[in-house]
């Protein structure tokens, strides 16, 4: 029976998250936006209740790690609402308290996320604990994550680790970083994989931090491997180079996180919206569903176009959670959210910051700063172009030689 | 039908049709009514030329009510079993009549009595009433609503708008009916002559609001005297009854039925930019004289209606919506230009995708919105906001639609320009239909 209301059994667990994202991140949110690098050592009580709560059952992942599907009980209807649901909620509370200090999370990285959705179960249990940051961008390269020059040679039963990385989201603060590697520029996409490799590893190295427009409170690391031996059992996914299947298993990631990357959006905007609100019905103004909104003041009319546009955002993001806890093949519908939340999400605070003028601009507000946070939402894990690339080959048919 | 679940009487009632010849007759015939509209274009005539007698029932008790549907907690996108199977056979409809037979209905600005009096066969005015009252549905759903709406305008909107035209009139009084109304009035509608009705709210003023009506309904010695002028009336020179908003004296917006031969009632053709087989009409109220139980409903009742109303007018965009995009995705990949199908440039694609994500963005809001209502929750901001996008995005589809075919586009030769101007009725019109 269709419903698109949040789950009744996740309530009570993402008002709890809202009260965390609340009294941590958003109580701490300036604070780490001026000072940028620093880090913020708030999150390690957090991240340690999180993992209880996560060990005792109650919870259900605050951040990227809980997107494995699991065989838990179906509903009564056998429709699940499962972990990746839950984690999307999660993070869209998470965010709604500040983007940056959600992507700070210990042990909640998006390389976590990456372990989560293709490791073996025998990894699982390896990996566990530890946080996960994920490189993919190169110097040379963005997009176009076919274009890896970072080289994984065998050497007996290690992979000799060479190139270097940029972008890396929580490069510094994380233990181990999941690095996309070729086994064969020659072979194209089929031949890159990811490793799981520990930063305790000889041969792996932060370069430096990105000084950045917004999510200052996470830290954005240029890694460099020189000569760096990983183990050959931390290869996510087959070793084999399956030409036939492409990019396929190593792009299966992307199903998994898109949709966060869409639920941080989206909770950014809502703090926006939030605090919009809030200004609109200071300055004497009454937002009225029901009369057009042709008749009601333009800043109102404003608002409901924005929060139309986030209710769009929101529900495609829920949908592609669902049909991944639901086993239904949600590419389509991850880059749908991805590409709606992103620019919705980055629309929507800027339009905020405009309404509100001075008070808007203001360090004294926060929605200067979620303005500048939201736009790497429209640009990190595929960008709004790339999700249209997508998009566009599985409706019309098309190849990437086709649709370039 | 004794021993089967009325649901699926109606729909095996609808399966046949369906299937039978007619359809396929339906699909070529020329018909030959053209002149249905003719005798209306000339001004306002008296309404009700076709009238029934509605055998009044008098008595103030509070009417049967469908009951709401009880919540499961769980979030999920799947229709029952009973939804999948109307919207099945209703789309087999819409592709098989409605959409081969749309360019004709446009030309006579009216849709063809056999298509309405299949819809009439098969029970479309019988889903949204409950079966106590002679209807089908046993619990009335305004999703199924949604989804039935969008299947039919996927066909065409203007004669989907025209067949659900008397099911909004009918679901009205069986939502917000006193026990006398709905017995005056419903048996009819459960019939399988369903009666032309139309569920009139617009006037013909720029910014209209429905909740500040300039048509005034005043008190009287014997009930309310009616006057104003009324736009977007579905088919109201065949109408016989119609529900009317109008300002009530001490009261405020509100909807009234009112008999279309009523002394005072007249109708005009008001041909628009679409929605043409809608056969929109203004309607003339002048010292129209009802009694005082032509009131429908509470204020609130009324506010109710306009919400579910938009409702149904942003399901219409979705099927309508839903055509553009198909048709395009075929169009691109086959039309060349420079040597190679034109969908291979990202100018091109790209819009084909941003028509598929916010398609299926304000599918979700509808739904959601529907499925409160369903409920019994509180509906206004997500039914407000199914409106906005589907105001916004649904033209937004349209003209890129029409953009993406270009010069083709703008000539009858395709169907994206009818659609086009099919899609700006949504956020312009009000009442109407109902979910």
């Amino acid at each position: 029976m269709i419903n698109l209301e949040t789950p009744k059994k996740f309530n009570a667990f993402v008002q709890q998250a809202h009260d965390v994202a609340n009294e941590f991140l958003r109580a701490n949110s300036r604070k780490y936006d001026l000072a940028e690098h620093s880090y913020p050592k708030e999150l390690d009580l957090l991240a340690s209740l999180i993992d209880g709560m996560n060990e005792s059952g109650t919870g259900s992942g605050a951040g990227a790690a809980g997107v494995r599907v699991d065989e838990d009980k179906k509903g009564k209807s056998g429709v699940k609402n499962g972990s990746n649901m839950s984690s999307v909620l999660s993070v869209i509370e998470m965010c709604w308290g500040d983007v940056g200090l959600l992507l700070s999370m210990p042990r909640q990285g998006l390389g976590n996320s990456a372990i989560a959705s293709v490791a073996t179960d025998e990894q699982l249990e390896r990996f566990k604990g530890t946080w996960a940051s994920m490189a993919i961008t190169e110097p040379s390269f963005g997009s176009d994550s076919a274009a890896i020059k970072t080289t994984a040679t065998k050497d007996g039963d290690h992979y000799v680790l060479n190139g270097e990385k940029i972008f890396v989201t929580a490069g510094d603060r994380s233990d181990s970083v999941v690095v996309w590697a070729t086994l064969d520029k020659e072979l194209g996409r089929a031949a890159v994989k990811s490793f799981v490799v520990p930063k305790s590893l000889p041969g792996i190295r932060v370069e430096r931090l990105e000084h950045k427009l917004g999510i200052r409170a996470s830290d954005t690391a240029v890694i460099v491997l020189d000569n760096c031996r990983v183990p050959a059992e931390n290869l996510l996914g087959s070793p084999e180079i399956d030409t036939a299947k492409g990019f396929a298993g190593a792009m299966a990631t992307f199903d998994n996180t898109r949709p966060l990357v869409a639920g941080m959006a989206v909770g950014c905007a809502r703090a926006s919206l939030d605090t919009m609100r809030e200004l609109i019905e200071q300055a004497g103004f009454v937002i009225d569903y029901d009369r057009p909104a042709a008749v009601q003041p333009h800043v109102v009319a404003t608002f409901l176009q924005m929060e139309a546009d986030w209710e769009a955002a929101l529900l495609l993001t829920l949908e592609a959670a669902w049909m991944a806890d639901n086993r239904q093949a949600n590419s389509l519908q991850a880059s749908m959210a991805k590409a709606k939340a992103g620019r919705s999400g980055n629309q929507i605070t800027l339009k905020c910051v405009e309404l509100a003028g001075s008070i808007g601009y203001s360090e004294n507000e926060f929605l200067e700063k979620w303005a500048r946070d939201s736009k790497i939402l429209d640009i990190f894990e595929g960008t709004q172009q790339i999700q249209q690339l997508i998009i566009a080959r599985r409706l019309l048919g098309l190849n990437s030689s086709q649709l370039k | 039908m004794a021993g089967k679940d009325p649901m699926a009487f109606g729909l095996s009632v609808l399966n046949k049709v369906a299937a039978s010849e007619t359809l396929d007759k339906l699909g070529l015939r020329k018909f030959t009514e053209r002149a249905i509209h003719q005798s209306t274009k000339s001004g306002f005539q008296a309404a009700g030329a076709m009238q029934r007698t509605f055998k009044k029932v008098s008595g103030g008790g509070q009417g049967n009510r469908p009951t709401s549907n009880k919540p499961t907690g769980v979030f999920d996108l799947t229709p029952t079993e009973d939804q999948q199977m109307m919207v099945e056979v209703i789309s087999e409809f819409a592709s098989a009549v409605l959409r081969p037979g749309a360019e004709e209905a446009e030309k006579v600005d009216d849709t063809p009595k056999e298509v309405l009096a299949q819809t009439g066969e098969f029970g479309l005015s019988l889903i949204n009433i409950p079966e106590e009252l002679g209807g089908l549905s046993q619990e009335r759903s305004s999703v199924t609503g949604v989804l039935v709406a969008e299947a039919l305008a996927e066909g065409d909107m203007g004669q989907a708008v025209a067949c659900l035209a008397p099911s909004a009139v009918g679901t009205a009084i069986s939502l917000w009916g006193t026990e006398a109304q709905q017995q005056t009035y419903l048996a009819d509608f459960a019939g399988e002559n369903v009666p032309a009705a139309a569920l009139v709210v617009n006037e013909p003023q720029a910014m209209f609001d429905p909740f500040a009506l300039q048509t005034t309904a005043k008190k009287s010695d014997s009930g309310y005297v009616l006057n104003g002028l009324k736009s977007g009336a579905v088919r109201a020179s065949e109408a016989e009854l119609f529900v009317i908003a109008a300002d009530v004296e001490g009261r405020g917006p509100s909807m009234i039925i009112v008999e279309a031969n009523t002394e005072g009632v007249s109708v005009a053709a008001d041909p628009s930019m679409g929605l043409r087989a809608a056969g929109l009409s203004r309607i003339q109220l002048t010292d129209v004289q009802v009694g005082e139980d032509a009131i429908l409903g509470s204020v609130d009742d009324y506010r109710s209606m306009i919400r579910l109303s938009r409702l149904g007018w942003a399901a219409l965009a979705l099927g309508t919506a839903k055509s553009v995009l198909d048709y395009v995705k075929d169009y691109v990949v086959t039309r060349e230009a420079f040597g190679e199908p034109i969908a291979y440039r990202q100018a091109v694609a790209f819009t084909v995708a941003d028509m598929a994500i916010e398609l299926e963005g304000m599918r979700l809001v509808t739904l959601k919105a529907a499925s409160r209502a369903d409920r019994g929750d509180d509906f206004a901001r997500e039914g407000a906001l199914a409106r906005r996008l589907s105001t916004e995005y649904g033209m937004k589809i349209g003209t890129d639609g029409v953009q993406l075919l270009g010069g083709h586009g703008f000539v009858k030769e395709h169907p994206v320009e009818r659609w086009y101007r099919d899609l700006r009725a949504v956020g312009v019109m009000e009442g109407a239909v109902l979910v």
